[in-house]
Order: C-alpha cells, then structure tokens, then sequence
C-alpha cells in the first residue's frame, strides 16, 4: 500500500463523521476547502517551486466556470463542477508561458492575472454573460448535502494526488525539477512537459473546490471568489504545515484555519497579531513546516 | 567531417551580449576516444560544454552526433540521444537522498533498480545512499553528478574540472573511473585545469583562448608551442 494512503483516508472520514455531531456545516465544508486548495498549492510549490500568488484565480475561474454552465449550458450540477476545473484548467493553459519566469517575477505576475480575470469577470459591459458586478445565483439548484459531498470527494482527490506524486515517478521528477532543474534535463526528465503537467493539475484541484464552494454557497459577487486572502491562506496553511508533504498542508489548515475561526473573526486584531507572529516564527525557526520537527523526532510521517 | 566521429562540432559561436564566448570552435571526437579541453580562465570551455549538452543554443555553427544535428534539441532529447556532462559546480538535487538522485535519472532512461546499486557501487557511493545531497563534500558531489550521467548510458561524457578539490588518492581514484569509462566506448572531453591529472587520460588536447582553438596535438607539443606559453604565461 503506497505510503500516506491510509492518512487521506483517515481525513476523509473525518469529514464524512464529522457533520454528524458538529453542527457548523459550512465550517467543515471551508475548512475542507482549504485543505484542497493548500494540497494544490503543494502539488505546485512542494513539487515544483513555483509559488503562485495569484492561485485564487484558479478558484473563480472554477467558481465561475461552474455557475455559467449551469446559468448559460443549462448543465445538471455535476457535469457543472466538470465544467467549472476545465474552466480552471483552460486559464492555466493560457497562462502556462508564466512558468518561464522565476521566483517573485512568477508569483507576481500569476498574481496580476488573476486580478485580470477578475476585473473581465466582474466588468458590467459582460453582464449578460457573466452577471459582472452583480454576482450570480445559484439559488435553484442549491443543496446543502450534495455540494458537502462533493468537496468530500474533491478532497479524497486531492490527497489522492499528492500521495501519487510522493509514490511516483512523476513526483520524484517534479522535486528532481524544483531542486535543479537542469540537472533535471540531464537525469532525461522534460522540464517543460512535467511543469505544465503539475501546473494544470494544481489549477484543476482550485478550480473544483471553486466549482463546489459556487454550489454550495449559491449566491455570491464575484469579489469574494477572487479574493487574495484565498491564495494567501491557502500557501500560510502549506507552508506552516511543511511542503512536500501529505500531512504538513492538512495538519497547517487545521491548525491555522481553526485558529481563525476561533479567535479571527470574532476578534480580528489579535487573530492577525497571532497570525503575523506564527509567520514570522515559521520563516526564522521552521522553514520546512511544522511536520519536519516531527521529521526532525524521527517519527515517519507521510 | 571524419566519418568515423561520434561528435562533431563546426565553427560554434556564442555571445553574451556583446561579449564572444565562444568564437567558431570546432572540434571531433571518436567513440571511447578521450580529448583534453584546457585553456586559461574564462576563455570558454564551460561555456563549449553548455552549448553542446544544450544548455545554451549556439548562435551559429552546427553540433552533430553521429551526424544528425542535434544544436536546437533540448537538454533531455539530448540526453536521450547519449549526450551527457556533469558541472564544475556540482549540480545535485539537494533535498532528495543519493539514491534517489540517481532513481531520478534511473527511470527516465528505463535503467533499472540494479542499475542504481551498480552505479552507487561503480563510484564509491554505496556507503552514502541515504544520505542527503546536501550533506556531501564537493568530491562525494561531484561523483554524484558523474553517477547521474552514467546510468543514462551516455556515448558522449562531457566533464568539467572533475579534478579541482580533489586529493591524490581521489584524483587516481577519479582518472580509473574515467578511463573505465572511455573503455566501454564513451567518448570523453575533458575540461580540466590539473595538466598532471589529464596527462594520465589523454595525450590529445585542444587548447583554447578567447573562445577559440589554438592549438590541437598532444600535451607535450602544447607545453613547446609559442602561442600555448603565450597565453598561459604570456600577459
Ligand atoms: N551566462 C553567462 N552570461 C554572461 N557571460 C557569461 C556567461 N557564461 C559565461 N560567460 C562569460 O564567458 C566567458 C567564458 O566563460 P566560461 O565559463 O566558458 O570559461 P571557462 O573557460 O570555463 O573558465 P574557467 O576556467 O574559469 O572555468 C567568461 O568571460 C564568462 O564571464
Ligand atoms: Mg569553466
């Protein structure tokens, strides 16, 4: 049984359980959410390097892709949420040129892309296309249960993904790449192919989770689904939790994100003041996430 | 060009910006042949073996193996065709264990398991197998990247100062591994600043400068040649 299996299964349960004797729904389905969101941030940055600011975009284009199939094409949910990562998938194709910058040029101009689809998106001169400012309804398929079980299945996707890529040829490849990526080409792997490969990838995880948040939610502005706090949370989560990983992204989102529930909506200033601080602490003491001083114990994680 | 050549590169030409580091070299190689690359600091013998492993793209002349073009491939087409280098700075993939480093190259060239222990084995690495890269000394790397190389079964091996950092005992141990290598019929160039350390490989050397050829023969003719001391000892 490859390595990490039996945890994806033990967190999906989790989430199967869990709304039986926890009543705060949308808690569970936003906390799962990230997950997936932080997990396809690991499939790019853990795997390849590249981080992307701009992710959230991935997540309205999904969200977007979703509501217009159903609005427009008339689709039944699920062929919807097809829809909506294809949407996802098809704004990474577009943008695939991008992976030929590096570091913070790459991250701040997948930043500025998605601030592009978003003001295309929201400009009123497409509402009758895209609704524009005024956000879209969903209210006549909405169901609570079915889009929570969707992003349960997201979610088993998700890990799914990141335990192949620990197990597989084309995971050693893309770490192989983030770490030298001309030596890479010299070990006979096609840097460009497999870059694209986790590229579209990571944009098809964001853009399910949007497909499902779009679901669930029903009826939102386009502003929300295009946030930046989305991108940034979900690489905080990644990062604290540890890269690279199958644990450190779930165990950094529950961590952070019950943080945040906890304490950072009813007092926003102190949850940022926690927030600010773990960040700082992370970067200076733990650069490889919070799993790694599991590492560092010598216990095995996955 | 000679008929019987694994590598021929003609009138290759690189700039960087204005800047020629490499201006019309030419050069051929047999298989299991083993040619000395020498020449004094910046006068382009990195940069040769980045052109022709693909790492930059020349801007004229022509690079083929076993005749066929191979100058706008990229690097892993390359690879796949049997060129191969490792670097003056080792280039390793740091987070991930030797073994792994090899795994990497392993199943991208459909060698095998017993082709990784073979090659950990072949350059005194087996004892280092789950160690980081990163924890290794410039020497432990710098067979790190000739391992690397070898297990995609590469015809042409290019080499780039394999021998600086390296004490007697490993440079002796470094001149076996490489003739072993040109035994079994690949063909080597070798850049190399130990003149006493590519004297046990090769008595055939091409001298460069400013990007060009000065000179080609044997080491003991380089070492009488006018315009060899020149640019050796000359300014
Ligand atoms: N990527 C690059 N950008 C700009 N200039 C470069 C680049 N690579 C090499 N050069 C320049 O080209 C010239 C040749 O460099 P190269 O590394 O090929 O020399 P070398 O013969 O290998 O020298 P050394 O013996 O010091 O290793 C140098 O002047 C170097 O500064
Ligand atoms: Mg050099």
């Amino acid at each position: 049984m490859p390595r990490g299996v039996w945890f994806s299964v033990g967190v999906v349960l989790l989430f199967v359980v869990l709304p039986f004797v926890y009543g705060n729904h949308d808690l569970l389905f936003s906390m799962m959410m990230y997950l997936v969101l932080a997990q396809g941030i690991n499939v790019l940055f853990g795997f390849t390097g590249y981080l992307p600011f701009g992710y959230v975009g991935f997540f309205g284009a999904g969200a977007y892709g979703m509501s217009l199939a159903i609005l427009l094409l008339h689709f039944p949910p699920f062929a919807a949420l097809i829809a909506g990562a294809a949407a996802a998938v098809l704004v990474a194709l577009v943008l695939a040129p991008l992976l030929r910058l590096s570091g913070a040029y790459f991250a701040i101009a997948s930043l500025a892309a998605s601030e592009v689809l978003y003001y295309v998106i929201s400009n009123p001169h497409l509402t009758s296309i895209t609704q524009g400012p005024y956000g879209i309804n969903l209210a006549a398929v909405y169901d609570s249960s079915a889009s929570y079980a969707v992003m349960v299945a997201v979610l088993a996707l998700a890990l799914g993904m990141v335990v192949y890529l620990r197990n597989s040829r084309t995971g050693l490849a893309l770490q192989a790449i983030r770490e030298e990526p001309v030596s890479a080409g010299f070990a006979g792997v096609n840097v460009v192919r497999e870059r694209t490969r986790a590229w579209l990838m990571s944009a098809a995880l964001a853009g399910l989770a949007g497909g499902a948040y779009a679901w669930h939610v029903s009826v939102f502005y386009p502003k929300p689904v295009f946030d930046l706090n989305i991108s940034v949370f979900a690489i905080v989560f990644t990062l604290f939790g540890g890269v690279a990983t199958l644990s450190g992204p779930v165990v950094g989102t529950l961590l952070l994100y019950g943080l945040y529930n906890w304490i950072g909506i009813s007092q926003p200033q102190y949850f940022q003041l926690v927030f600010g601080v773990v960040i700082v602490a992370l970067v200076l003491f733990l650069p490889n996430g919070l799993v790694s001083l599991l590492r560092r114990v010598g216990a095995n994680v996955p | 060009m000679c008929p019987s050549a694994l590598l021929s590169v003609e009138r290759l030409s690189k700039r960087f910006g204005a800047f020629a580091a490499l201006d019309g070299l030419s050069l051929e190689l047999a298989p299991g042949e083993i040619l000395g690359l020498v020449g004094p600091n910046g006068s382009g013998k990195t940069t040769a073996i980045n052109v022709i492993s693909g790492v930059y793209t020349a801007d004229s002349g022509t690079i083929r193996l076993e005749g066929r073009p191979v100058g706008n491939l990229p690097i892993h087409r390359r690879t796949r065709l049997g060129i191969n280098r490792t670097f003056q700075v080792p280039k390793p993939f740091k987070a991930l264990t030797v073994a792994e480093n090899l795994e990497v190259a392993a199943v991208h060239s459909n060698a095998g398991r017993e082709d990784i222990a073979r090659h950990l084995d072949l350059l005194d690495l087996s004892p280092l197998a789950d160690r980081q890269a990163l924890t290794l000394n410039s020497a432990q790397q710098k067979r790190l990247d000739l391992a690397r190389a070898m297990i995609t079964r590469p015809r042409l091996l290019l080499v780039d100062e394999l021998g600086a950092g390296l004490n007697p005992a490993e440079l002796t141990r470094m001149a076996q591994m490489l003739q072993e290598i040109a035994r079994s019929g690949v063909a080597l160039l070798v850049v190399e600043h130990l003149l006493g350390f590519l004297r046990v490989l090769t008595s055939r050397v091409v001298v460069m400068d400013a990007g060009r050829e000065i000179f080609e023969g044997s080491l003991e003719a380089a070492a009488k040649d006018s315009r060899v001391i020149d640019v050796f000892f000359g300014h």
